[in-house]
């Protein structure tokens, strides 16, 4: 009898002393899409995660607590993300949320987060998710308005008024087009051309040949793999001169390898981290990038994705305002969030305010041309 | 509209119709041996391309025995897919037949992507990207040798099925299996040949297509809704009418784009086509079935 008491006791003391040492954690939640169709702009964000809390552990915790991560992978499915959502709410009662990593899943959640009081920095890219401003929703990736900006600036610069756009017909491709048709007259220039093509369409010359007896002084084509390169190689078929400027949807080594030596010559708007070697020694983002591309890659031995860099961006702001406000409250993480200025990520510099909720300008993109099948930065 | 711009959309809808075309000509060997559509021919089209690519990459070969090697696996894929899905379903009906094609076609799917990734490949152009130019209107070499090919396919088919006993057979099944049985000609075998021949015919056209298209675990979709579309617009069962449906198809999606909008391409297809069966439902080189007896 006295030995059961005795165990009981010990019993009790266990829970106690566990449920101490976890309120000793700050435990922030993160729903990616790991597996599916978005697989590869997932993944690379989870690594990043596990990198991040490995290191942040490391190096003494956040307010001297650890952080413990919890990972959903919603399999790029919005009635699993919704589901991943609630749990990490309701029953992990995490402090912020990380993801989710496209921009459907992220729309279809984002309502909860008002409501539960929580924080959520998401890593997709549509304009929606931050405009008009939700007080509980961040997001760390450029929005298309960014790249379109990048490219007309660049066109501008070089002197070019007649602008032809070919835009795909789906989700990104019409979001581009939508602020290219938007842009291009409020800069100044003319779109005189505004060709659609399918996502699984293999034959541009038509379009290209009508955007030809038009004469424009550039074209700007908005779409993700494998259409871009398709467009690339009728371009040189066709012996089209005008130069070509392609969206950030194509910024990856795959883009180089499809289109082979018809990308030579091509102009698009990417995230510095393609080119971290090309960055200025002297720029802010070298340390940043050039430790992340490092340990990243030492510690999975598969190359970095711009796509990591979303994810690095989103806890490690969440770290910057917990640490800012001194406590991890949610309300308070929300608050010190909002105001954070000045911050250099992997992505580009967040300044953000009562109604920004992106805090990124186009100084996140730099223009790359592609010479002899690499990246080249342009000054 | 200048010459050379319609020259150039003539030139464009060729090389997409002749993808069309190729993929319809698989439908019709099988369609004529068994009456029923292979919804898997756009798998097999895949296939083709898909493991050329990875001959190339995985075994270093170069680019024709890539393709041998690939035409090879793709033919003995369909002679598993008939002799395990197809044969054992014995006195299934057409449409059973049908549903079991589009399973296969999901599963080849769902292997390729498991085994391939999600992404996008290239097959290197056979003699370059140097665009040959005819009066104003740039064609890519790899277009001439897509053009080649299905003609001399189309002429092999020809040859074998008017000139050699299986090739005989084949037909003798279309016109009635019953009939084919009774004076000794083995059915089983002949549907065995037949989804081998047609998945050979998918394999080739896929190879030869993939420099031109890129390839990726699910170009069979659209690949083999198109060819579908042009197996009906030429007349089920009449192997010229299908490669002559591809190239009627893909010249009028051209011009659609070409004069009235580019946004309103896939639908020109569809309308034609459904004008096209309420006039003449056994398509334009079709013969009404009462005529084959």
């Amino acid at each position: 009898m006295k030995a059961m008491r005795a165990m009981i006791l010990l019993a009790l003391c266990l829970m106690i002393a566990t449920a101490a040492a976890a309120s000793e954690t700050i435990k922030i939640g993160a729903v990616l899409s790991v597996t599916g169709p978005a697989s590869f702009l997932g993944e690379p964000e989870k690594n990043t995660l596990l990198l991040l809390e490995e290191q942040i552990n490391a190096s003494g915790g956040i307010l001297g607590k650890q952080i413990e991560l919890v990972i959903y992978d919603d399999e790029t499915n919005v009635n699993k993300c919704v589901l991943a959502a609630d749990k990490l709410i309701k029953k992990d009662r995490v402090v912020a949320v990380v993801g989710p990593t496209v921009s459907g899943n992220t729309l279809a959640i984002m309502n909860k987060f008002p409501r539960a009081k929580t924080p959520l920095v998401s890593c997709a890219a549509a304009e929606k998710i931050v405009k008009p401003v939700n007080p509980w929703v961040f997001k760390t990736p450029q929005t298309d308005r960014h790249a379109v900006q990048k490219i007309l600036t660049h066109a501008q610069a070089a002197g070019l008024k007649n602008i032809a756009i070919l835009t795909v017909s789906n989700g990104f491709g019409q979001a581009g087009r939508a602020v290219l048709k938007e842009l291009v007259p409020a800069g100044g220039m003319n779109l005189i051309a505004d060709e659609v093509y399918g996502p699984k369409d293999t034959d541009m010359t038509v379009q290209l040949t009508k955007i030809k007896s038009l004469n424009p002084d550039a074209i700007i084509c908005w779409g993700t793999n494998p259409g871009p390169a398709v467009v690339a190689m009728n371009r040189v078929q066709l012996g089209i001169a005008t130069p070509l400027y392609m969206s950030h949807g194509v910024a990856s080594r795959k883009f180089i390898e499809l289109a082979g030596e018809a990308a030579n010559g091509l102009m698009l708007p990417a995230g510095r981290m393609i080119a971290v070697d090309q960055i200025p020694a002297d720029h802010p983002q070298q340390p940043v990038l050039a430790a992340y591309v490092k340990d990243y890659e030492t510690k999975f031995n598969i190359p970095v994705s711009t796509f990591g860099g979303y994810a690095y961006d989103a806890l490690m702001l969440v770290k910057a305002a917990i640490e800012k406000a001194g406590s991890a409250d949610p309300s308070a993480i929300r608050d010190s969030l909002e105001s954070i200025t000045g911050y250099v990520g992997a992505t580009g510099e967040y300044n953000f305010s009562k109604t920004e909720h992106n805090g990124l300008d186009e100084s996140a993109f730099v223009m790359v041309a592609i010479e002899n099948g690499d990246w080249k930065v342009q000054r | 509209m200048d010459l050379a711009s319609i020259l150039q959309y003539l030139v464009s809808g060729l090389t997409v119709g002749s993808t069309y075309g190729l993929t319809a000509l698989g439908f019709t060997i099988i369609f004529n041996t068994t009456g029923v559509i292979n919804f898997a021919q756009g798998e097999f089209v895949m296939l083709g391309g898909m493991l050329s690519v990875f001959f190339m990459k995985a075994l270093g070969l170069a680019l024709v025995p890539a393709i041998v090697l690939a035409v090879m696996v793709s033919v003995a894929v369909g002679a598993v897919f008939e002799r395990f899905t197809i044969r054992p379903v014995k006195n299934a009906s057409v449409i059973q037949l049908i549903i079991i094609t589009i399973g296969v076609s999901i599963l080849i799917r769902g292997l390729a992507m498991l085994a391939w990734g999600k992404d996008t490949f290239a097959l290197p152009h056979f003699s370059g990207m140097q665009p040959i130019h005819i009066g104003g209107a740039a064609m890519l070499p790899q277009t001439i040798w897509v053009l080649a090919i299905t003609l001399a396919m189309l002429a092999g088919l020809k040859l074998f099925f008017s000139s050699t006993i299986y090739g005989k057979g084949m037909l003798a099944c279309s016109y009635d299996v019953k009939a084919a049985f009774l004076v000794g000609i083995d059915v089983r075998r002949m549907v065995l040949l037949s989804f081998m021949i047609s998945a050979l015919v998918g394999a080739v056209g896929g190879a030869i297509l993939a420099p031109l298209t890129l390839t990726s675990y699910d170009v069979g979709i659209l690949l083999g809704l198109k060819g579908f579309a042009a197996c009906i617009t030429g007349g089920l069962g009449n192997p010229f009418g299908a490669a002559a449906g591809g190239l009627i198809l893909g010249v009028l999606e051209s011009f659609g784009a070409g004069f009235i909008s580019s946004a309103y391409k896939d639908a020109f297809t569809f309308i034609i086509l459904l004008l096209l069966l309420f006039v003449k439902p056994s398509g334009l080189f079709g013969q009404a079935s009462s005529d084959r007896v």
